[in-house]
């Protein structure tokens, strides 16, 4: 579904990806894992194509599509979600007006049928549901207001929502407490745990893990993926580090 | 001054403004009287939405006796030049409140002229002005609060904001207080900015067409300008070119 071969990117002109190559297949769950300044938010932005965000060389591509070659909007038409570290605040626009609008441009792109308001409310009301999100908190602006675990249900309602073939969250679980992460995981695994989907989980810690088990897990460092494994090299490094499980 | 003399640039009321297109119209019609005999509330509106190329002055010259008030609403989008002014005397325990909003494109220059007196003793007035520009053009607000010196707890705010689409538009913004008395309250904030661009991004990522990301932006940075508009037939008149003209803009 994913394919990531030898990607180079650079932030302001420092280069951040060095050569990373990464495959996933549809019913895929994989996670990254790494230090602080190994890369894992630029790989996501990098794929998202968030301005500023300098692709230098390899390709990406989704279900054979070059992904690179798009714009932000398109990637996301194409059945890209990116679960955002910091979601932004947007006052003025309420929750369910961006993502009616952010659903329908969708749709508009691949040629098919628009929601109608009803339909759209009634689909929200189920995703919200479903991640335990009053529907009141949608009324409001997008995440004015919001505490970080309320930013983080609102982008699995979003996700839930948009319903992408591929997810990227990049660092979901960071300020969430222990409930919110289970609803979270619980919220990951009930959108995204089939066998047409796949998600690429960015975590430093290995917490989010235990709600969402990932099959591969992989190490990143320096801009490339330096080590790969099953679920059991984020106990691991848990345990052991990165620096012990990166130089053995 | 004779009052019959074409501007010019030097004129401080004038000095943002398209002179040359002015020219084509000069002299400009007499203003518009209104006076809010004392105790009633009067409310008021213009859609100033002039031909392109045209040029359109609007003056008016509002006075609000003691115990009245006065709500203006003015949406200011149209023509070469579009120039909306009002010279507001406010009474005792009176209130004056305008808003507005500027959306200009290409190379039109559009102005919100305010000349307010607070001539006696527990007045209040607030100025609500919420511009977007694009292209080449010019969006200018020119508020004075002359406060006399006997008007005494005067309370006054005016509030400008500014969003420039693209780098060669222009936004003057030009608050100014004149104060003869002592026990006055007078804000005033004026802001100038861009488009988010984190929120741009964001609203990509959910799969948003910039097009359609830009102009809720702008909606949300205009709404509320016409919220209290009382007449819902106005009210929805007012917003329809609004958006229609913020959808020509994006």
């Amino acid at each position: 579904m994913l394919k990531i071969d030898d990607l180079h990117a650079t932030v302001a002109d420092k280069p951040i990806l060095k050569g990373l190559t990464l495959a996933l297949n549809p019913g895929e769950i994989h996670a990254i894992m790494g230090p602080n300044g190994a890369g894992k938010s630029t790989l996501a932005y990098t794929l998202g194509g968030r301005p500023g965000y300098e692709v230098t060389g390899g390709t990406a591509t989704l279900d054979g599509a070059d992904l690179l070659d798009m714009e932000p909007h398109e990637r996301a038409a194409a059945g890209l979600f990116l679960g955002f570290q910091y979601p932004v605040e947007i006052p003025g626009v309420s929750n369910l007006q961006f993502l009616r609008e952010s659903l329908n441009s969708q749709k508009r792109a691949r040629g098919e049928k628009e929601l109608n308001g009803g339909e759209f409310i009634r689909l929200a009301k189920e995703k919200a549901a479903l991640l335990g999100l009053d529907m009141e908190m949608l009324k409001r602006p997008v995440n004015v207001g919001f505490s970080g675990g309320e930013k983080k249900r609102a982008e699995m309602v979003q996700m839930g929502i948009l319903d992408p073939k591929l997810a990227i969250l990049d660092e979901t679980d960071s300020g969430l407490d222990i409930d919110a992460l289970k609803v979270v995981g619980a919220g990951i695994n009930a959108i995204m745990r089939k066998s047409d989907k796949a998600v690429l989980l960015i975590t430093h810690y290995q917490r989010l893990l235990d709600y969402v088990k990932p099959d591969f897990v992989h190490v990143l460092a320096g801009g490339r993926i330096v080590k790969s494994g099953g679920a059991e090299l984020a106990l691991e490094l848990e345990r052991e580090g990165y620096a012990e499980v990166v130089a053995a | 001054m004779n009052a019959l003399a074409l501007p010019t640039r030097k004129d401080e009321d004038w000095r943002y403004s398209d002179v040359e297109a002015v020219a084509s119209i000069w002299p400009t019609p007499a203003p518009t009287r209104i006076d809010v005999a004392a105790g009633e509330a009067a409310r008021h509106h213009l859609l100033q939405d002039a031909a392109d190329g045209a040029a359109a002055v609007h003056d008016y010259v509002i006075t609000i006796a003691d115990g009245a008030r006065c709500d203006f609403h003015v949406l200011n989008i149209g023509g070469k030049l579009g120039r909306v002014t009002f010279h507001v005397t406010i009474g005792s325990h009176a209130h004056f409140e305008l808003n507005g909003a500027i959306l200009g494109g290409g190379d039109q220059t559009l102005e919100i002229i305010t000349s307010v007196t607070h001539a006696k003793p527990d007045s209040t007035s607030g100025q609500t002005i919420r511009s977007i520009l694009g292209g080449r053009a010019t969006g200018s607000y020119l508020g004075s609060i002359n406060v006399a010196r006997d008007a005494q707890r005067t309370d006054a705010f005016q509030s400008v904001k500014a969003m420039l689409l693209d780098r060669t538009a222009t936004a003057n913004a030009k608050p100014e207080l004149e104060i003869f008395a002592d026990d006055v309250k007078c804000a005033h904030g004026a802001t100038v900015g861009e488009l988010d661009k984190a929120a741009l991004f964001y609203m990509a990522s959910r799969g948003m067409d910039p097009a359609t990301a830009k102009t809720l932006l702008l909606r949300s940075f205009v709404a509320g300008v016409f919220d209290d508009v009382a007449d819902d037939a106005v009210r929805q008149a007012l917003e329809a070119a609004a958006i229609a003209k913020l959808e020509a803009l994006v």
